[in-house]
């Protein structure tokens, strides 16, 4: 399953999302805040997201997921909105009767959601500026 | 016609506001769309090389036709995770 939240991410209630009695593997990614991004130093982050489309595009990269590879559960669940340091912007839960294919799910999903889900950060640094984060653009 | 486009992160912010509404020739292309948004709202023109244009919440190529009824968005580099 699959969700955006403006509420801090719980985890364990992630977990229990994709627990099951066939798993013999469960593998859980946390993207948390970081202070420091190239020497800058972050306060804190917002998020925003095209709603319709990254819920569209999530469930997509679900079901391709569990297309690629023998899994128990998925669980994807994204933090909108405003984050401090060291909070999940987005946990990532998959289990699987073995543990290759749920660290290969887990990297997969990650790697793919960066690339296509509508979602984007904005950096509020320490010295009071701002800047959406665009890779590969120079804004 | 006319066409609204949504606008979200640094393109919201150069224009100030989450919609605009672009003047097309009726069957205009998305690489017609993308030189109308260049010349009417020159804020983006530099950021329109880098993204990607959204109808009805799939990403399209330059060759897809725009009609009034579809829901266009500009979708800068993203950045979740």
């Amino acid at each position: 399953m699959i969700s955006l939240t403006q509420e801090p991410i719980d985890p364990s209630a992630v977990l229990a999302q994709v627990a099951s009695h066939d798993a013999g593997a469960v593998v859980l990614f946390l993207g948390t805040t970081r202070e420091f991004t190239q020497g800058r130093r972050t306060a804190s982050l917002d998020y925003e997201c095209y709603p319709q489309m990254a819920e569209q595009k999530l469930a997509e990269l679900e079901a391709e997921t569990r297309r690629r590879w023998p899994l128990t559960g998925c669980s994807i669940i994204h933090r909108l909105g405003h984050l401090e340091l060291g909070e999940a912007s987005i946990a990532i839960a998959v289990s699987s009767p073995h543990r290759a294919a749920a660290f290969a799910a887990g990297q997969w999903l990650i790697d793919t959601i960066k690339e296509v889900v509508p979602i984007w950060k904005c950096e509020n640094w320490a010295d009071g500026t701002t800047e959406w984060v665009h890779p590969g653009m120079e804004s | 016609m006319n066409v609204a486009v949504k606008l979200f992160a640094v393109a919201r912010q150069r224009i100030g506001s989450s919609t605009i509404e672009v003047e097309l020739p009726a069957g205009a292309t998305v690489a017609k769309l993308r030189s109308a948004l260049a010349e009417q709202f020159p804020p983006l023109a530099d950021i329109l090389p880098h993204t990607r244009i959204a109808v009805s919440n799939e990403y399209v190529t330059d060759t897809t036709t725009i009609t009034t009824t579809t829901e266009i968005a500009l979708i800068p580099p993203v950045s979740g995770g």
